[in-house]
C-alpha cells in the first residue's frame, strides 16, 4: 500500500474515534469526556449519567458506525455494478420495498383494523421493512438472472420502485392522520430506534454484507472495464449480480430496516472516498469507503442532534452538495 | 490456432454465415474485414465466448477443443479481447487497466507477485506505454487508451488476442502505427491475431493474411492470393 493511503487510513481512524467521542458527548444533556469515559469503564459517575451514555448514546453511536460503513460499501458496490455514478444502495428499490413493508404495518393493518393483531406486532417495523426490501430484491435479482445488459436491470429496479412507491402512496392516502404521521417520521430516518437484540441483529448482517464485499473485490475491480472485459478477463458474471445483490440487501436492507430510508450516504461517501484517495481499487475503496461511512453518519448524528432534526434531512443537506458537485464535475468528462 | 469448422452464424431472423470453415494459425496477424452489418463483430464475440447464442451450426475450436466446451476461467488464459469500448475511468491508472490483465492468474483478491509485476511492465513497453504507466485512462487520448488496453491483452499472455475495430477513433498515423504494432506482436511473440477493421491499405500492407465475410461465406487467404482473387473489389463494388 502507498504511504499516502496508509496515511489517509490512519487520519480517518483518528476522525472516526474522535467523533465517535464526541457522539457519546453531545445530545440534549452535554457530558465532559471525563464522565463518558467513566461511564464507559464502570468508574465514579452519576447513575443517570451511566445511563444516558451506556443505553442510549453508545447504542446509537455504534448505529451511525455500523449503518454508515454498511451504506457507503453498499453504495459503491451498485455504482462498479452499473457503472453509474447516480447508483447508490436504493437504486434496485430496496428502500421502496422497505417503505412497503412498514406502510402495510402502519398504515395498513389499521385500515383492515389489524391494529391489535399480534403477527403484525411480532413482526414489527424493523422485520417488515426488511422482508419489504427483501422481496423486492429478489424480483429484481430474479428477472436479472434472464437478462444481459446491465442498464436493463437498472431500469427494472427503478421502475420496480416507482412501482412499490405508487402503492404505498395509495396506503398513505387512505389512511387517518395517526397512522400517516407515524409512517411519514420512518421514512425521516432515526438512528435511535434500536434495541439492543436489534444492535446484535444489525452487526451481524453487516459484518456478513461487509464480508461478501471483501469477496466480490476483485470481480468489481474487473467490472471497472465494463461487463464484456470482464468477462474475457474470466469472470463469472451471474455469480457476481448474485454476490453483490446478497451483500447490498445486507447492508442497504438491514440498515433500512432498523433506521428508515436513510438517503445520500451510499451515494455521495464513495464519491468522496475516490476524490480523497484517488484510486480505483476496490481493495482500498471498499476499507475506505466503510470508514469514511462510519465518520460521515457519526458527523450527520452530531449534527442532527446539535440542530434536533431528523437524521435524513441532514445526510440530504450534507449530501446534496457532493453529489451536485460529481454531476458537474462529471460533466466535462461524459 | 482457432479453427472454424463448419461454423454457421447469425440470429434467427437474420443468417450471417453459413458453414464456413477456416484457421488462425499462431505467428499470423488476419484482418477481418466486410460490410457494415456482416458480422464481424458478431464473428469476434461468439470466438471469445461472449455470445454463443449466435453459433446456428458447426463449432469453434480452440487449439483443438470445442470452445463452448471450455470453461470461461480456461478460455481468459487462451483468448484476449480488445473491444471498441471505450475506457475512461477517472482515477484508473494506465498500470491498474493492465493489471487486471493478470485477473486469469491472480488470488481471489487479485494481489500482484513480482512475476505478474515484470509482465505488466513488459506489456506497456511493447505498446510504448511505459512513461504513461502512472496515468489516470481519463487523461488519455484514444490512441493512447487503445494501446493501454492491447497491453491489457498482452498482460493476459493469452496465444490469441481478438480485437474489434481497434483502428476506429485514431488518426492515419495512429492507424498505421497500431497495425505495425499488431503486425510486432503477432511475429514476434508467436500470436494469432485477428482483428475487424475498414482500413483495407492497412489490411493489405500489414497482415499476412485476410478474411472476407461476404455473407454467406468467409473468404480466407493469404493476403497475395486475396489480391488476385478479386473478392474484395466484388464485395465492396470498387471494380
Amino acid at each position: 500500500m502507498k504511504s499516502r493511503n496508509r496515511i489517509l487510513f490512519v487520519a480517518l481512524s483518528l476522525l472516526g474515534l474522535a467523533l465517535f467521542a464526541a457522539d457519546l458527548m453531545v445530545g440534549s444533556v452535554q457530558l465532559g469526556f471525563g464522565e463518558v469515559w467513566g461511564a464507559l469503564t464502570g468508574g465514579d459517575v452519576a447513575p443517570a449519567t451511566a445511563k444516558i451514555v451506556r443505553s442510549i448514546r453508545l447504542l446509537k453511536a455504534v448505529v451511525a458506525l455500523l449503518a454508515g460503513a454498511a451504506l457507503s460499501v453498499s453504495g459503491l458496490q451498485m455504482q462498479t455494478l452499473f457503472r453509474n455514478p447516480l447508483a447508490g444502495p436504493f437504486v434496485l428499490g430496496i428502500s421502496s420495498g422497505a417503505s412497503l413493508g412498514v406502510a402495510l404495518v402502519l398504515l395498513g393493518a389499521p385500515l383492515l383494523g389489524w391494529s391489535g393483531s399480534t403477527l403484525f406486532a411480532s413482526l414489527g417495523v424493523a422485520g417488515a421493512a426488511w422482508a419489504g426490501a427483501a422481496l423486492v430484491l429478489m424480483l429484481v435479482a430474479a428477472v436479472s438472472r434472464r437478462v444481459k445488459d446491465i442498464m436493463v436491470i437498472l431500469i427494472l429496479g427503478m421502475m420496480c420502485s416507482s412501482g412499490v412507491d405508487a402503492v404505498v402512496q395509495i396506503l398513505q392516502y387512505v389512511s387517518n392522520e395517526g397512522a400517516l404521521k407515524s409512517f411519514v417520521i420512518w421514512t425521516m430516518g432515526s438512528l435511535g430506534d434500536v434495541t439492543t437484540i436489534q444492535l446484535g441483529l444489525l452487526a451481524i448482517a453487516v459484518v456478513a454484507g461487509l464480508i461478501l464485499a471483501v469477496a466480490a473485490i476483485k470481480p468489481l475491480n474487473l467490472l471497472l472495464l465494463g461487463e464484456n472485459y470482464a468477462r474475457t478477463m474470466g469472470l463469472n458474471i451471474r455469480r457476481t449480480r448474485s454476490l453483490v445483490f446478497l451483500s447490498t440487501t445486507l447492508l442497504a436492507g438491514t440498515v433500512t430496516a432498523f433506521c428508515g430510508p436513510v438517503g445520500f450516504i451510499g451515494l455521495a461517501v464513495p464519491h468522496l472516498t475516490r476524490m480523497l484517495f484517488r484510486e480505483a481499487d476496490h481493495r482500498i475503496l471498499i476499507p475506505a469507503s466503510a470508514l469514511m461511512g462510519s465518520c460521515v453518519l457519526l458527523l450527520c448524528d452530531l449534527v442532527s442532534k446539535s440542530l434536533t432534526l431528523p437524521i435524513n434531512t441532514v445526510t440530504a443537506l450534507m449530501g446534496i452538495p457532493i453529489v451536485v458537485w460529481v454531476v458537474w464535475r462529471h460533466k466535462t468528462i461524459a | 490456432m482457432i479453427r472454424l469448422e463448419n461454423l454457421s452464424l447469425g440470429y434467427a431472423d437474420r443468417p450471417l454465415l453459413k458453414q464456413v470453415s477456416a484457421t488462425f494459425a499462431v505467428g499470423q496477424l488476419t484482418a477481418l474485414i466486410g460490410r457494415n452489418g456482416s458480422g464481424k463483430s458478431t464473428l469476434l464475440r461468439t470466438i471469445a465466448g461472449l455470445d454463443d447464442s449466435t453459433i446456428a451450426g458447426g463449432s469453434i475450436r480452440i487449439a483443438g477443443t470445442p470452445q463452448t466446451e471450455i470453461a470461461p476461467h480456461e478460455l481468459s488464459k487462451s483468448i484476449a479481447f480488445v473491444t471498441t469500448e471505450r475506457v475512461r475511468i477517472a482515477n484508473l491508472r494506465c498500470r491498474d487497466v493492465v493489471a487486471l490483465g493478470r485477473a486469469p492468474y491472480t488470488n481471489w483478491i487479485g494481489r500482484m507477485q513480482e512475476e505478474d509485476r515484470r509482465i505488466c511492465d513488459y506489456a506497456l513497453e511493447a505498446v510504448g506505454m511505459a512513461a504513461f504507466a502512472d496515468r489516470t485512462m481519463d487523461r488519455m487520448s484514444d490512441g493512447e487508451c487503445q494501446r493501454v488496453m492491447i497491453a491489457r491483452a498482452l498482460a493476459q499472455e493469452t496465444p490469441i488476442m481478438l480485437l474489434d475495430e481497434p483502428t476506429s477513433f485514431l488518426d492515419l498515423p495512429n492507424r498505421y502505427e497500431l497495425g505495425r504494432l499488431l503486425q510486432r506482436l503477432a511475429h514476434e511473440e508467436r500470436k494469432c491475431i485477428l482483428f475487424s477493421t475498414h482500413e483495407l491499405d492497412i489490411a493489405r500492407s500489414l497482415c499476412d493474411a485476410i478474411a472476407l465475410v461476404d455473407n454467406p461465406h468467409l473468404h480466407h487467404l493469404p493476403i497475395d492470393e486475396m489480391q488476385r482473387s478479386g473478392h474484395i473489389e466484388r464485395c465492396f463494388n470498387l471494380a
